[in-house]
């Protein structure tokens, strides 16, 4: 009874516009105060430090290398992520038979797993004694630039995948049919019609999986073959060069201020640029295209991309299980269970990484939700909406290590503010745009009609919000919160900004980081019992989103 | 010389579920003008797309030209399609749509050029060759549309619902072009309408669907005069359908009890009919002769008038009949005595334009019902 009080009262106040201004401008100005403008100001405080680098010829060749790498590693992934899953994607979308739902779901797994997984099951497959590599005897991919490449493949294939499948599944095929009653061998029409028309999908799948390549940086330091005592590597990116030399030091400032302003700035052109981009579809090679088009060669393209599914993505991904399970049998489970030794540090950082992971979903979910209305309904006019949209996705392009270190370095300077705090302030402004993104996206799906017609009926504004918004949008909300969830619990980069290196508040990812790269001493069974347990942990997680959205599918 | 042969064409969708098209035959001759006229849903779509090769057939075969094209993908049937929301590709202007197909299909620049123009210059188009589909009205983008299908040189074109999205007055106006632009070209065309007036203006042959199946095929006059079924009656054209059996029979004449022991003469027609038959008769509204007060006619029905409309060029009556029956009876406005609601009339019709159907198994409600 008291609830309806409290709603009704509530659907009174927001028909005041002053009730409405404050809720917007409050969500505005904690976007601007704690997302935005600390890691700008932060980079800024150590702006004068930036000239000492330039002052050590070797030291400024080696960050510049880093920054290229950094870059080059994200073009290339992309690129290749791109012309590797488009035919998974086409095989999964346009296929007939059922067992593509089950293919469709394992490609989700690289999606799901902790990066830090990912990179030590990636490091055990490919370089470790006891994985696949000792077939031929020594390690096949010993730690640095090709592991690190097919890592980051590896992490962002199902993001070009499932972009492209949803893509495909809502292209109308209509346009297809034409191109092929008008005489085109299917390839053609596929290239000419269907690739162009989905080019603003394919756009941003390559935004995300190389603003993700870029931002990597757990799973990334474990197979960058990192020389014990932590001073080189034999693979060095932005984010490796940043935790080498220690966040606080000149060069650190400078490679992170270069990340973030190139991140930024090739995310504006690809923004900018990309719907100007035309795929080229003039030239025409029939007899050739017509070949291609043929069954066999679908066959074999069909076969092809589930082999490099299967042997380079899906089994070194999961091949940690097996460690994991020999844990269960050698004793290390009841070790873990009794909590001895380095598995006492091993609960606390569990229990530290869901907790901030709950506090960041929490606050992301309330301050983020009038902003996705804001952004969807252009409550501020068009332009600047526009603008809002632009800023809110700024975190997910540049790189976690350094908007981590800038927000570190603004902090910084308010002493009083806890360790834990900051940390918990980084993650928010990393996983903040996934929620907005996700819920202003589901607002826009809402016809206005809707709301006009409830508005219509006597529905004051918050009533509307609660009564039409809200019910059709939950599955989104779930699934945005859920995402914000996982990706706090994954972040690895902007933690071991934040965090000091003796610092007690280490998350789960930091601590396995440790124990992979043998800052702490662990054995094969720890690691994979431990980054099991995250991952059996992260599968809930996908098992509760997954049931969630099938839910609100049926319903719908 | 296209012509087209459909021979106990079968599809089905949804894992076996759902028959759209059953054991169809057709046969459309050169250069003929053919419709597919039925209620949405009837499977006439699915026969459009089943004869172009966009799918196949579960069952059956399928004729081009005499020539068995089952296996044989879409890009070779030579086929022009024209789709109902037009699939003008979005990011192509008028120029690389219209010249799409001869493109695909390598034909030398010069002479994809000269097609090109020549089929916008048919549509009246060339001069926005340059804009974007999005930049053009409905029916410029549905002559463009016209325009593309044809210029990969086809001479079947199929055409799907093509005034669907238009305009009341373009619609009428695009009917008599497209059905000239195919007899001046000597095209053969198939034409999937839902609209039964467009079917019959356009058509040499129409063929009316139902439920996946052809019920029947003729001319258009054939299909208005001749209804094999209730359902064509009401689809063709509209009918008034009364109940009754059959009283006697003599000759070439029986004689029908309506409700309320109405009696009323008709053709006995369509072989001998057996006594107290129960049987639908049913009369056209524009069939009906409408006089005031109480005459005598043969097949002459009393009753008032409930309802008056006036359509433009018809009036439109309802009749209540003194048996409870209610009759729709229309007449030629500008020839027509005007007649007020409750006025006592006489409603008749000469044997010769009314028929009569067995009582449907369904009942007459469900066979009426579109579905």
């Amino acid at each position: 009874m008291i609830g309806i009080g409290v709603l009704k009262f509530l659907d009174k106040m927001s028909s005041k516009r002053a009730v409405r201004y404050l809720v917007y401008s409050v969500a505005v100005i904690f976007f601007l105060s704690l997302i935005l403008v600390p890691p700008i100001l932060g980079i800024g405080f150590r702006w004068g430090q930036v000239g000492q680098v330039f002052e050590n010829p070797g030291l400024l060749s080696q960050a510049m290398s880093a920054i290229y790498v950094s870059f080059g590693v994200a073009i290339f992934v992309s690129v290749i992520d791109i012309v590797a899953g488009l035919p998974l994607a086409w095989y999964i979308a346009r296929g007939k038979s059922r067992w593509l739902n089950v293919l469709d779901t394992f490609v989700d797994i690289p999606f799901i797993l902790p990066t830090v997984a990912l990179g030590y099951s990636l490091l055990l497959f490919w370089s470790r004694p006891g994985g696949f590599s000792s077939i031929f005897g020594a390690s096949l991919i010993s730690p640095g630039w090709l592991l690190v490449v097919l890592l980051h493949f590896v992490f962002s294939f199902p993001i070009i995948v499932r972009v492209m499948v949803g893509s495909l599944l809502d292209y109308q095929r209509v346009y297809e049919e034409a191109s092929r009653t008008l005489g085109a061998p299917p390839l053609t029409a596929d290239r000419t019609v269907t690739l162009s028309i989905l080019k603003p999908s394919l756009v941003s799948a390559f935004i995300l999986a190389f603003a993700r390549s870029l931002s990597e940086t757990g799973a990334t330091m474990m197979v960058a073959g990192i020389a014990a005592g932590g001073k080189t590597a034999a693979f060095v990116n932005g984010p490796v060069f940043i935790s080498l030399v220690g966040k606080d030091s000149a060069a650190a400032v400078f490679v992170s201020l270069m990340l973030i302003v190139v991140a930024i700035t090739i995310f504006a052109v690809i923004t900018i640029l990309g719907p100007r981009l035309r795929l080229p579809t003039k030239k025409v090679w029939p007899s050739l295209e017509r070949r291609f088009s043929g069954s066999n060669f679908t066959i074999s393209r069909n076969a092809i991309t589930i082999i490099i599914f299967l042997f380079i993505v899906l089994i070194p991904s999961l091949f940690v299980a097996l460690p994991a399970v020999s844990a269960i049998t050698n004793g290390t489970l009841s070790q873990a269970l009794s909590g001895t030794g380095i598995w006492q540090g091993y609960w606390q950082s569990l229990i530290l990484s869901y907790l901030v992971a709950a506090a960041v979903t929490l606050i992301n979910v309330f301050i983020g939700l009038p902003m996705a209305v804001l952004i969807a309904r252009k409550r501020v006019g068009g332009p600047l909406s526009a603008i809002m949209d632009i800023l809110v996705n700024i975190p997910l392009v540049v790189p976690s290590i350094a908007l981590g270190a800038s927000m570190s370095f603004f902090w910084g300077n308010f002493t009083f503010v806890p360790e834990i705090v900051i940390l918990i302030f980084a993650h928010m402004a990393i996983t903040y745009p996934y929620f907005v993104r996700s819920m202003s996206s589901a607002i826009e799906r809402v016809s206005v009609d809707l709301e006009e017609a409830s508005r219509i009926l006597g529905a004051k504004p918050f009533a509307r919000f609660r009564t039409i918004i809200l019910p059709l949008t939950k599955y989104s909300l779930f699934a945005g919160a859920l995402m914000v969830f996982t990706r706090s619990v994954d972040e690895t980069g902007a933690t071991l900004a934040v965090l000091s290196s003796t610092s007690a508040f280490k998350t789960a990812p930091v601590r396995l980081l440790d124990w992979v790269n043998g800052t702490v001493a662990a054995t094969p069974s720890d690691i994979g019992l431990g980054i099991g347990i995250l991952v059996i942990l992260s599968f809930a997680v996908l098992l509760v989103l997954r049931l969630v959205i099938r839910r609100g599918e049926v319903k719908q | 010389m296209p012509t087209v042969k459909v021979e106990n064409v079968t599809k089905k969708f949804g894992k076996g579920k759902i028959v759209a098209v059953y054991n169809v035959s057709l046969e459309i001759k050169d250069k003929e003008y053919f419709s597919l006229l039925g209620p949405s849903g009837c499977g006439k779509t699915t026969l459009l797309r089943l004869i172009a090769g966009l799918i196949t057939p579960d069952e059956g075969k399928i004729y081009i030209d005499g020539k068995l094209v089952n296996d044989v993908p879409p890009e070779d049937r030579g086929v022009g399609f024209m789709f109902q929301t037009y699939a003008l590709f979005p990011h192509m202007d008028v120029w690389d749509n219209v010249t799409y197909g001869p493109r695909v299909r390598a034909l030398p620049t010069q002479q994809s050029d000269k097609l090109g123009r020549e089929m916008l210059e048919m549509v009246r188009l060339y001069e926005r060759y340059k804009a974007l589909p999005r930049e053009l009205s409905g029916g410029m983008m549905q002559r463009v549309a016209l325009a593309r299908a044809l210029s990969a040189g086809s001479k079947l074109l199929l055409l799907d619902e093509p005034l669907g999205a238009l305009d009341a007055k373009i619609r009428l106006q695009l009917r008599n072009d497209i059905r000239n632009l195919v007899k001046d070209l000597g095209l053969t065309a198939i034409h999937v309408t839902h609209d039964q007036s467009e079917a019959m203006t356009m058509s040499d042959r129409i063929a009316v669907m139902r439920k996946g199946e052809i019920i029947q095929v003729g001319t258009p006059q054939e299909l208005y005069m001749n209804p094999r079924n209730i359902f064509v009656a009401n689809f063709v054209g509209e009918a008034n359908f009364l109940e009754g059996h059959i009283e006697s029979v003599k000759d070439k004449v029986a004689v029908l009890e309506l409700r309320g022991n109405l009696r009323v003469k008709v053709l006995n027609e369509g072989g001998p009919r057996k006594l107290e038959e129960n049987v639908v008769l049913a009369v056209r509204p524009e069939a009906f002769l409408l006089e005031k007060g109480r005459k005598e006619a043969v097949n002459a029905m009393f009753g008032s008038i409930e309802r008056v409309r006036f359509e433009g060029t018809n009036l439109r009556y309802e009749v209540r009949l003194v048996n409870g029956d209610l009759v729709v009876v229309t007449c030629p406005t500008l020839s027509c005595e005007l007649m007020e609601v409750g006025e006592k009339v006489t409603v008749s019709f000469s044997p010769d334009k009314s028929h009569v159907f067995e009582y449907p198994r369904v009942g007459l409600g469900q066979e009426l019902t579109a579905e």
